[in-house]
C-alpha cells in the first residue's frame, strides 16, 4: 500500500502558563546591576504583575508542546484559498535577524540607517517595475492597512478638487476588509453583483458610477479566482465620471510578469508581502501591506518617503498633500527585509511562480472537477472556487470535509467564502507545492467524496487525529472567556 | 529555482490535463488588451551565498550595539530577548501558520495567544486584551475611534501633547476623513499633562494621555480617570514602555477605561520601529466594541478544553462596513514573543528587571545632574528622561556620532519650544562604563 501523509503520533498535553511554575522561579537572570538601587516613590508603586514565575526548562518544554499542536506550511499543504501560503524560505529568516537590521533603532540619525534606507529605497523600485506602478510606500502594516491607505489617498485626491465624495463601488467577489476600510474615510459601500461569468461586466459599473462617488474598489483576480476581463472598460466608466480605480493585489501571485496593473487602468494597488512575497504569516501576522500608486497620487502618499541623494539615501518629510503616517515608524521593516530578500532571490523567476501557481490551480480544478461541484467552469488563476452541492444529497457540508482533510495531513482550503458561492470550497495550493503534493491532495478529497457516500458520520465527526475535536464555537461567543486567572488575587476582578 | 519543485515533465504532463499548450496558453483567456507584452527588468537571481554577502554589506551600514553606544528609546527600546524567546519563536509551526480559522489543527497559536491576552491584561490592570494591533500609534487611533463608537453623539476626543508625536500624528491620519475632532492638551511646567479646561470641551467623548509620558514622566493616571469620567468621557492610557508596568500602579488599578500602546519592549526586536505590537485592553463592559481578533476558551465535542477566535461579529468580515475596524492580519508572531517573554520573566522577575531599568535610568540622571546639565522636568521618571543642554550642544552630538555615541534623541524637531531639550534613555543593558563615558564626553 501506497504510503500517505496522515496524522497520528505525538502529542502531548500541556496546561496553561499558569497552571504550572512556583512563586520565585524566573527563566531569566537578572542581577541587581552595576548602579545603586533607586526606588520609585512608594505613591507611584503598583503590585507586581500577576504573571506565573517559571523556570527556564518549564518556558522552553511549554512553547514547544504548544507548536506541535499547529498546522504550518512547514508541516504541509496549505491550500487556503486567497491566503497564498506558499513557502516560506530559510534564508528571508537569515537576513531579518542579522544585527545590523534587527537591532537597529528607528529614529537613529540618518547618516547611521543608510543600510534600512537603501534596502527600502530598492525594493521600492522592484515592487514598482512587478507592478506597472510609479511609486511606492512600504508604510502600511497589512493589507487592510494598505486599504485603508488607499481609501485616504482617494479622499486626499478629490479633496485636493474641492470635492467630497460619498460613495464607492464595491464587487460581491472583493475581499472583506475592503467594505470596512472604505467606511473608516467616511465612504459608503454600493454594493454591485458579478455576472453568470464570475466577474463584474461593465454596464453594471456603468448603472451605478456618478459625480458622488469616489471610484471603485476591485480585487483583481477577483476572489473566485478570475481575472476581471472588463477592467479596462470599467476602469474608464470610472475614470470619465472623475472616480479612481483602487485594485487589491492580494492576489498579485497569479500575475506578476503576465498583467501590469499600472497599465489597465489601475490608479491605486495594494500588495501583501505576506502573500504573494513569501514572507510568514506568524499565525495572523506580522504582514505588510506597501500601497502603490500612478504618478498622479504620487503626491498623497504617506510620509516619509525613501529618497536617494547624491551622499546616499535619505527621508523626506515635504510632501504637504501627503495623508500623513499610518504607522510610528515605517511599517514592518522586518517584513519589507525578507520580501526584498525574496525578489533577490527570484529575480525574473516571478514570472514562472505566477505560471506555476496558476497551472497548479488549474490542475486542481481539471482533476477534482465531477468530485465536487464548480459552479464557475473556465480557465481559473491561482486559485479555483468549488462547492458542496454534490456532498449534500448525502447532508455532508464543506465544513465536514474541509474538517475530514486535517486526518488525510492537509490543511483545509478556505471556506465559505466567497459568499457569492454557497458552501465554498476555495483552494489555493500556490507554486511551491510539487506534482506529487497536489496528487496526494487531489486523491484525498476524492477519497473524502467517496466516504461522504459510503459513511458520512465520520466526516460529521471528523477530525479523528486532532489535538481536540470540534470546539463550540456558540459557547465561546455567549459566555466569553477571554482570559485567564493566574493568582487568586486576580480571580474576582477578570470576572468582573 | 529551488522555491520552484516542477520539473519540465510535471509541467508537461500537467498542462496535458489541462489543456493548455504551454505556460503562456494558460493565460489566452485574459485579453489581449490587459497582457503585459515586455519582460519585467528585475535583477539576475543570486545565490544564497550571494544574497548573504549583499544583506551583510547593507546590515554593516547600520549603527548598532555594541560597536555604538545609544542612549535612545523614545518608542523603541534595548531589552534584553532571551535566547530561549529567539528559539522557540523560530519554530516554524509557529511563524509558518496562517491566523487560525481551523482551530482543530490551531490550538498552539490559539492557546500561545489566549495567554498573551492574560498576561497583557493583567499586567495592565484590565479585563480583556485582544489578540495585537500593528503598533502602538495605530492602536491609540483605534480607541480614539472606539472612544466616540461608545459615546454614540460626542464627536470631539482630546490627545495630550505629551503622548509620542509620531503617535500623535497617526492619530491625525485617521482622523482626517471623518467629522471628528481632535483637540491638543498642553504639558506643563512638570512635563505631564495639563487637564485645566476638559470640563469646557464640548461633546468629549475620550480623553487620550500616555503614561511614562514621551518625555519617561509617570502622569497621575487616577487624576485625569477622575477628571475625565466627570466630562462623561472614556479615559485612555497609551504607554510605549510596558515594562514600567512592572513596577507602576497599573492604568486599570487607576480608572483607566482603555489601556493600548506598544509592546516592543516585550522580547521583539527593535527591526527599525516594526514590526512591534499593538497592545489593546479594555473593560468587560466595552469589549463587543473592541477593534483587532480575540481568542476566547471553550470545550470540544468530548469536553476537552480549546480556544477558538470569538466574537467575530464584531469583525470585518462579517459586519462589513459596520465594523469596529478594518483590521484583518495583526502582529500574531509579535503577540506570541510578548507572551513568550512575559512567561520567562514572570512576575517576580519583571518586577526586578523593571527595578533595574530605573536604577539605570537615574543613576544617569543624577550623573548629568552632578556635571551640571538641567532636568527640565521635576516629574519622576521610568527609564528615560530629558535632559536641556546647553546651546551649541548640537555639534557635540554630531561629533559623539563619530565617537559611535548616540547621545539621545533631540526633541527640537518634535517640539520647538524645547530647543536644546534631549530624551535620553538606560535600559538594563546599559553599563555604569558606558553612561559614565556618556557624561564625560558631553562635558568635555
Amino acid at each position: 500500500m501506497k504510503e500517505t501523509i496522515g496524522t497520528s503520533g505525538l502529542i502531548f498535553n500541556e496546561p496553561l502558563l499558569w497552571e504550572q511554575g512556583q512563586k520565585g522561579r524566573c527563566a531569566l537572570s537578572i542581577a541587581p546591576g552595576d548602579v545603586a538601587a533607586s526606588p520609585l516613590d512608594d505613591s507611584l508603586v503598583g503590585e507586581p504583575p500577576a504573571f506565573p514565575d517559571l523556570s527556564e526548562i518549564e518556558v522552553v518544554r511549554h512553547y514547544t508542546r504548544l507548536s506541535q499542536w499547529n498546522f504550518g506550511v512547514d508541516s504541509g499543504m496549505y491550500p487556503l484559498g486567497s491566503c497564498t501560503m506558499k513557502y516560506n524560505p530559510k534564508t528571508n529568516e537569515r537576513q531579518a535577524s542579522l544585527p545590523g537590521f534587527a537591532s537597529a533603532h528607528p529614529l537613529l540619525p540618518q547618516e547611521l540607517s543608510q543600510g534600512a534606507l537603501q534596502m527600502t529605497y530598492e525594493l521600492e523600485q522592484l515592487l514598482k517595475e512587478v507592478t506597472g506602478m510609479d511609486a511606492i510606500s512600504l508604510q502600511p502594516s497589512a493589507g487592510a492597512q494598505g486599504e485603508l491607505a488607499g481609501m485616504l489617498i482617494f479622499h486626499a485626491y478629490h479633496k485636493s478638487k474641492g470635492e467630497r465624495r460619498t460613495k464607492i463601488i464595491i464587487p460581491d467577489t472583493a475581499h472583506g476588509t475592503n467594505p470596512a476600510s472604505a467606511a473608516l474615510c467616511g465612504y459608503k459601500p454600493v454594493p454591485v453583483k458579478s455576472n453568470e461569468q464570475g466577474v463584474l461586466s461593465a454596464e453594471t459599473v456603468a448603472a451605478v458610477m456618478d459625480e458622488d462617488t469616489a471610484g471603485i474598489m476591485v480585487t483583481n483576480p477577483n476572489t473566485l479566482g478570475l481575472f476581471e476581463d472588463h477592467i479596462r472598460e470599467i476602469a474608464a466608466i470610472v475614470h470619465d465620471k472623475g472616480g479612481l480605480v483602487y485594485a487589491d493585489g492580494a492576489n498579485m501571485n497569479a500575475v506578476m510578469g503576465i498583467v501590469s496593473m499600472g497599465d489597465i487602468g489601475v490608479d491605486v494597488l495594494h500588495l501583501n508581502l505576506h502573500k504573494t512575497f513569501s514572507t510568514p504569516h506568524g499565525g495572523g501576522g506580522p504582514g505588510s501591506g506597501p500601497v502603490c500608486v500612478k504618478a498622479h497620487l504620487a503626491p498623497f502618499l504617506p510620509v516619509p518617503r525613501v529618497i536617494k541623494t547624491n551622499d546616499g539615501y535619505a527621508l523626506d518629510e515635504d510632501h504637504p498633500e501627503s495623508i500623513g503616517k499610518l504607522h510610528a515608524f515605517y511599517g514592518n521593516f522586518g517584513i519589507t527585509l525578507r520580501a526584498y530578500s525574496y525578489i533577490l532571490s527570484m529575480g525574473p523567476y516571478l514570472k514562472k511562480v505566477s505560471q506555476l501557481a496558476v497551472l497548479n490551480a488549474n490542475y486542481i480544478k481539471e482533476q477534482l472537477k465531477g468530485t465536487l461541484h464548480l459552479p464557475y467552469d473556465r480557465p481559473c488563476m491561482h486559485e479555483c472556487v468549488f462547492s458542496d452541492k454534490i456532498q449534500q444529497e448525502y447532508k455532508v457540508s464543506t465544513l465536514d470535509m474541509a474538517k475530514r482533510l486535517m486526518d488525510y495531513g492537509f490543511h483545509p482550503p478556505t471556506i465559505y467564502f466567497p459568499l457569492v458561492v454557497p458552501g465554498a470550497f476555495m483552494v489555493e495550493p500556490t507554486e511551491t507545492e510539487t506534482r506529487e503534493t497536489l496528487d496526494g491532495f487531489i486523491d484525498s478529497v476524492k477519497a473524502i467524496a467517496a466516504e461522504a457516500r459510503e459513511q458520512p458520520e465520520r466526516l460529521h465527526a471528523a477530525p479523528e487525529h486532532a489535538k481536540v475535536n470540534r470546539l463550540d464555537e456558540t459557547e465561546a461567543a455567549r459566555n466569553p472567556c477571554l482570559a485567564g486567572c493566574p493568582t487568586d488575587r486576580t480571580k474576582e476582578y477578570i470576572k468582573g | 529555482m529551488r522555491y520552484l519543485p516542477h520539473t519540465d515533465q510535471d509541467i508537461s504532463d500537467m498542462l496535458k490535463v489541462v489543456g493548455a499548450a504551454d505556460l503562456d496558453d494558460l493565460f489566452s483567456s485574459l485579453p489581449a488588451d490587459c497582457r503585459r507584452n515586455d519582460d519585467m527588468l528585475l535583477p539576475a537571481p543570486l545565490t544564497e551565498w550571494e544574497l548573504d554577502a549583499h544583506m551583510d554589506a547593507l546590515a554593516g551600514k547600520m549603527a548598532v550595539a555594541p560597536e555604538y553606544k545609544l542612549f535612545l528609546g523614545a518608542g523603541s527600546y534595548d531589552h534584553h530577548i532571551p535566547a530561549t524567546s529567539r528559539y522557540l519563536l523560530s519554530r516554524s509551526e509557529f511563524y509558518t501558520a496562517y491566523t487560525p480559522y481551523q482551530p482543530e489543527i490551531s490550538q498552539g497559536t490559539l492557546q500561545a495567544i489566549y495567554e498573551y491576552q492574560t498576561l497583557t491584561a493583567h499586567l495592565l490592570g484590565m479585563q480583556v486584551s485582544n489578540a495585537s494591533m500593528y503598533d502602538g500609534a495605530s492602536a491609540l487611533a483605534e480607541a480614539l475611534l472606539m472612544g466616540i463608537r461608545i459615546k454614540r453623539k460626542k464627536k470631539t476626543v482630546a490627545v495630550s501633547q505629551a503622548i509620542h508625536p509620531l503617535y500623535r500624528r497617526v492619530v491625525e491620519t485617521y482622523f482626517r476623513p471623518t467629522e471628528f475632532k481632535v483637540v491638543a492638551l498642553p504639558y506643563d511646567a512638570g512635563g505631564v499633562t495639563d487637564l485645566t479646561g476638559l470640563e469646557d470641551i464640548d461633546g468629549l467623548a475620550a480623553v487620550a494621555i500616555q503614561s511614562p509620558n514621551f518625555f519617561g514622566c509617570i502622569e497621575n493616571i487616577k487624576a485625569a480617570a477622575d477628571r475625565s469620567h466627570a466630562a462623561d468621557a472614556l479615559l485612555i492610557t497609551g504607554f510605549s514602555e510596558p515594562i514600567a508596568y512592572g513596577l507602576l500602579k497599573n492604568p486599570g488599578s487607576q480608572g483607566a477605561d482603555i489601556a493600548c500602546g506598544e509592546g516592543q519592549s516585550l522580547g521583539i526586536p527593535r527591526s527599525f520601529g516594526g514590526p512591534g505590537l499593538g497592545i489593546f485592553t479594555t473593560t468587560k463592559k466595552y469589549v463587543r466594541n473592541m477593534p483587532g481578533r480575540l481568542i476566547g476558551q471553550t470545550t470540544d465535542l468530548n469536553g476537552r478544553r480549546g480556544y477558538v477566535l470569538t466574537l467575530a461579529t464584531r469583525e470585518q468580515h462579517i459586519r462589513r462596513e459596520k465594523a469596529t475596524s478594518n483590521i484583518c492580519s495583526n502582529q500574531g508572531l509579535c503577540a506570541t514573543a510578548a507572551g513568550m517573554f512575559m512567561a520567562t520573566v514572570g512576575g517576580t522577575g519583571l518586577r526586578q528587571l523593571a527595578q533595574v531599568n530605573h536604577d539605570k535610568a537615574e543613576y544617569l540622571k543624577n550623573e548629568l545632574t552632578r556635571a551640571g546639565f538641567k532636568i527640565p522636568f521635576a516629574t519622576p521618571t521610568f527609564n528615560e528622561f530629558v535632559v536641556e543642554f546647553p546651546d551649541g550642544f548640537a555639534a557635540t552630538h554630531q561629533h559623539l556620532l563619530k565617537q559611535k555615541i548616540v547621545a539621545g534623541l533631540p526633541l527640537a524637531p518634535y517640539f520647538p519650544e524645547l530647543p536644546n531639550a534631549y530624551l535620553l534613555c538606560a535600559t538594563e543593558t546599559a553599563s555604569k562604563e558606558d553612561m559614565d563615558r556618556l557624561v564625560k564626553e558631553v562635558t568635555a
